[in-house]
């Protein structure tokens, strides 16, 4: 099936999110969507997908126009979605999930489960994907989880497949399967609109790449282009990719971090004995895949969560203080989820600015708060970091991923800090903030103070990190240079001992270590990943 | 609306993000709702308009008659209504603002000073209502704590003799304490326990009417020899002093509703406390990142709109009605809420609100003896108002107007 949208415009008030669109998906094609967050892909996409109407333009199936008014006429002209966060009912079976919205029944309005199990079966025998009909979505692991997401897609006989943002939540190795998984849908007949701000992903799947920028086409690539080319399309501008800093100087150690644990609710350890030691002037990253512990170290380190051991900061012990206390000891803290933890979106750019600083003696005016000053405050921060915003009363709601980030690190960094710690620090945010943010954290590295940074981006974790913790399932696997090749960390990720690690990588390089040197042999690496059946 | 469809998949963080619990959701709501534009709160209020006067119009029974021979003479029918709907609506007016048919002057502006007379307390405790929606709780036990502040401020005003002045300033403050005391209640609880507040509120609503009834039964409340269920007068000293004059019912209360308009501007725009207030509101989460601590802050809301709802009860008690009976909150406290809603949460707004309620129960009782239209009306406007107020969607819907761009921009951000 040929897919075509032709001059798609797309408007929210005085903001053009698609400004006339042309493109045109080929059968059995991966057409790589590549563009930066807000840059209008998922819009795009939404509009395909029958969520949004379009102001103006057309879809066109096989030449012919087609009406697209919701999901259904979508899934009904063959066009399948997984989005980037799954919708699947946590209790369903897998069967049960793909038979949702389309149910069989047999006489008596009886389910015919039994058919969606077959469905699921072979679909599954067919693309290699080894989902089981009868498990139970929420004991499934997260890249198994957009498997069945998949299947759905497939088992309503879709032509063409979207793909928002999918390795957004895999490990290195989930995301090779599911490369492969592209490959084989491809080489069936099926057409893939892949929609990502990974270069790297890009670089190893795509035929076709187009390239999005405020809302706009600004052209068409070649996985063979180099990155930095790709990376240049997408922002406007030559932006550096590796950020440009100086070897750590490692000053005394300021941390030290001894069997710390964390109980969750259900009484399970997510943080499991970990310890560690960081020094002032390096930056320690914690990588892992979502999920491991990470989130919750960070947490623990800010005193959100309950954890019993040790944590002793420039000779006090932080385990059993409140949140105040740590941050008044000169704690930054950058949540992962910045909208959730980070900002109070109704509150205006000047607010969130002083959100943990208001009752500093800067700020306030006898009971109440000195305004002026938090404005001229405001002004500051908002030049220092280049934050776009109308004016430091704009609400923070209103800003991109990026500014309110940049927001959040602002504030944090606005006070002497003895330990900075950031969770996710760039993720949802665009490439020129990143490269900005990044620049930021070394800055404040080799201003002496100790930088823990805990990333599920490999970039990042290369970028940044002087060391690197790995853990997996709340401990850490290993503590290991910061030039650690991205296979061996990946494959510590999911829990291999560094010199295991090592050996493993040596033996068996992935996509990823691959396009570097050749990009026609990583079709060859994708199977030798398959061990995880 | 779409930002609720499609989750906006650029920003948000790849691990699928917890959904917002039910009562996060309420009290999104309740924000949005008590922060709407001005323009579609006037617009909720003529609609109300139109539609209170389509009732009026049916119940009155010229218009019925009318009716019946509406294809002989139809001028009839439109006649008919018109001078009924006028003749109410005029008469609201002279009822609640000014009556300019009254013989002198100073009989002319006295529905004002029963409109300031019946909206004082009511201002105070839409006041409370309005702290604790902006901090994210929903205090429906404005009603308990206006009972307990009347009955504590009037057990002390008509038992303990004092002098002058100090008389009233006591009874006053043992009633914004007693409020405090029933809303705190709730607050600690919840900040403890996380008992939900409403529920709670509720509950108390229930303890504290009741003990009002029980306590008119005793001595210490009951008038000397009374069977009646109705408490002893307050003391001189302990009432409010009349604002203007012994013509008027008005009390310095409505100077202290001002007052506590003004205070509550201060406290939840320029004060730290009201910061961390709005903090915890908006975004719970992010507030305990930045150190503030939740269920502190819990508890002082809930402290600070129980003892604007004891002032309310003791405004009340002391300033207008003088002696305890088992109605003497009235509907105050759960017409605090709608009041809090219709001025947005906003001290001005609310003093707006207020005055424009009182307007129409006052109004509404004079409506009722010149026109015969029945009160009942009243409270249907009322109703209406709200209604239309908490779907304004609804409004934007019927008037054509366009939806505010912080959706749209919101399904972006």
């Amino acid at each position: 099936m040929k897919l075509e949208l032709r001059g798609i415009t797309k408007r929210f008030g005085p903001l053009v999110a698609n400004d006339r669109i042309d493109l045109v998906v080929e059968p059995g094609q991966i057409h790589a969507l590549l563009g930066e967050n807000g840059a209008g892909k998922s819009t795009l996409m939404n509009v395909l997908f029958g969520l949004y109407e379009p102001d103006s333009g057309q879809i066109l199936i096989d030449d012919k126009p087609a009406k697209i008014k919701g999901p259904a006429d979508a899934l009904e002209a063959g066009i399948g979605m997984v989005h980037q966060h799954f919708m699947l009912v946590p209790v369903f079976t897998v069967a049960e999930s793909v038979m949702l919205g389309h149910e069989s029944t047999r006489g008596a309005g009886l389910l015919d489960l039994d058919a969606a199990r077959r469905q699921v079966r072979e679909l599954s025998a067919r693309f290699g994907f080894d989902v089981e009909p009868d498990a139970v979505i929420e004991d499934l692991p997260v890249g198994v989880q957009q498997r069945v997401e998949i299947i759905k897609a497939m088992a309503r006989d879709a032509k063409v497949l979207i793909l928002d943002e999918p390795t957004a939540v895999l490990t290195p190795q989930e995301t090779d399967e599911l490369i492969e998984i592209m490959r084989q849908l491809r080489a069936a007949g099926t057409s893939i609109v892949f929609i990502t701000h990974k270069l790297r992903e890009v670089k190893a799947v795509a035929d076709v790449i187009t390239v999005i920028r405020r809302g706009r086409v600004v052209g068409q690539a070649d996985p063979g282009a180099p990155e930095s080319e790709l990376a240049a399309m997408m922002v406007g501008r030559s932006v550096m990719l590796q950020v440009d800093k100086a070897p750590a100087q490692p000053g005394e150690v300021a941390l030290f971090v001894r069997d710390l644990v964390v109980t969750d609710r259900t009484g399970a350890r997510v943080v499991d004995h970990v310890s560690f030691d960081l020094a002032r002037g390096e930056i320690l990253a914690i990588a892992g895949v979502q999920g491991n512990g990470q989130s919750e170290l960070a947490e623990a380190i800010l005193a959100l969560v309950p954890a019993t051991g040790s944590m002793v900061l420039e000779g006090r012990e932080l385990v059993g203080s409140s949140v105040r206390e740590v941050l008044d000891h000169g704690v930054g803290f950058v949540p992962e989820d910045r909208s959730h933890d980070g900002l109070v979106g109704e509150f205006t750019v000047a607010e969130n600015l002083v959100l943990d600083l208001f009752a500093d003696a800067r700020f306030r005016g006898g009971l109440g708060m000195d305004l002026a000053a938090i404005k001229s405050n405001a002004e500051a921060r908002i030049a220092e970091f280049d934050i776009r915003t109308r004016g430091p009363e704009q609400p923070a709601e209103r800003l991109s991923g990026g500014n309110q980030q940049k927001v959040v690190v602002a504030r944090e960094m606005s006070r002497p800090l003895r330990l900075f710690v950031a969770s996710q620090p760039t993720r949802g945010v665009d490439v020129g903030s990143i490269e900005f943010l990044h620049r930021r954290i070394v800055a404040e590295r080799d201003n002496g103070t100790p930088v823990l940074i805990v990333s599920t981006e490999l970039d990042e974790v290369s970028a940044l990190a002087d060391r690197v913790a790995v853990m997996f399932r709340g401990r850490i696997v290993g503590i290991v240079p910061g030039d650690t090749p991205r296979d061996v960390l990946g494959l510590m990720m999911a829990g291999v001992p560094y010199e295991e690690a090592q050996r493993h990588a040596a033996e068996h390089p992935t996509t990823e270590t691959l396009i570097e040197q050749d990009p026609s042999a990583a079709a060859a690496a994708g199977p030798e990943e398959g061990e995880v059946p | 609306m779409t930002d609720e469809l499609v989750p906006d998949r650029a920003a948000a963080p790849p691990a699928a993000p917890p959904e917002p619990s039910s009562e996060q959701r309420a009290s999104s709501w309740l924000r949005r709702v008590s922060s709407g534009e001005v323009l579609t709160t006037v617009l909720a209020f003529v609609l109300a308009l139109v539609i209170g006067g389509i009732l009026i119009a049916a119940v009155d029974k010229k218009v019925t008659a009318a009716a019946g021979y509406f294809f002989a003479r139809p001028g009839d029918l439109l006649g008919a209504a018109w001078h009924s709907v006028s003749g109410a609506y005029a008469a609201l007016f002279r009822g609640a603002v000014l009556d300019y048919q009254a013989t002198t002057v100073l009989k002319a502006i006295r529905p004002l000073t029963e409109t300031i007379t019946t909206s004082t307390p009511l201002i105070i405790a839409s006041l409370a209502v309005a702290v604790a929606f902006r901090a994210g709780l929903f205090n429906i036990g404005a009603q308990g704590q206006v009972i307990m502040g009347a009955v504590v401020s009037g057990y002390v005003g008509f038992t303990f003799h004092l002098p002058p002045v100090v008389a009233v300033l006591v009874a006053l403050v043992v009633g914004v304490l007693a409020g405090a005391v029933w809303g705190g209640i709730a607050g600690v609880l919840k900040a403890r326990t996380g008992a939900h507040e409403v529920i709670v509120t509720i509950m108390l609503n229930y303890v504290a009417s009741f003990l009002l009834a029980w306590l008119l039964t005793t001595s210490a409340f009951r008038v000397h020899g009374s069977q009646e269920p109705k408490s002893q007068t307050v003391l001189t000293n302990a009432q409010l002093p009349l604002l203007f004059g012994s013509q008027y019912r008005a009390t310095w209360g409505f100077v202290l509703a001002l007052v506590a308009a003004a205070f509550v501007w201060w406290l939840m725009s320029r004060s730290r406390l009201g910061f961390q207030f709005r903090a915890v509101g908006a975004n719970p989460y992010a507030s305990r990142t930045a150190g503030i601590s939740v269920a502190r802050m819990t508890a002082y809301v809930m402290l600070a709109s129980g003892a604007l709802a004891g002032l309310a009860g003791a405004v009340q008690l002391l300033g207008t009605s003088k002696y305890l009976t088992d109605g003497i909150a009235g509907t105050i406290g759960f017409d605090a809420i709608t009041v809090a809603l219709l001025g947005r949460s906003k001290p001005g707004g609310i003093v707006a609100a207020g005055l424009l309620y009182g307007g129409l129960s006052a109004g509404g009782r004079f409506m009722e003896v010149v026109t015969g239209t029945p009160i009942d009306i009243v409270l249907v406007l009322q109703a209406l108002v709200v209604l239309f107020i908490a779907a304004p969607g609804l409004v934007r819907t019927i008037f054509r107007l366009p939806a505010p761009s912080a959706d749209v921009e919101g399904a972006l951000a």
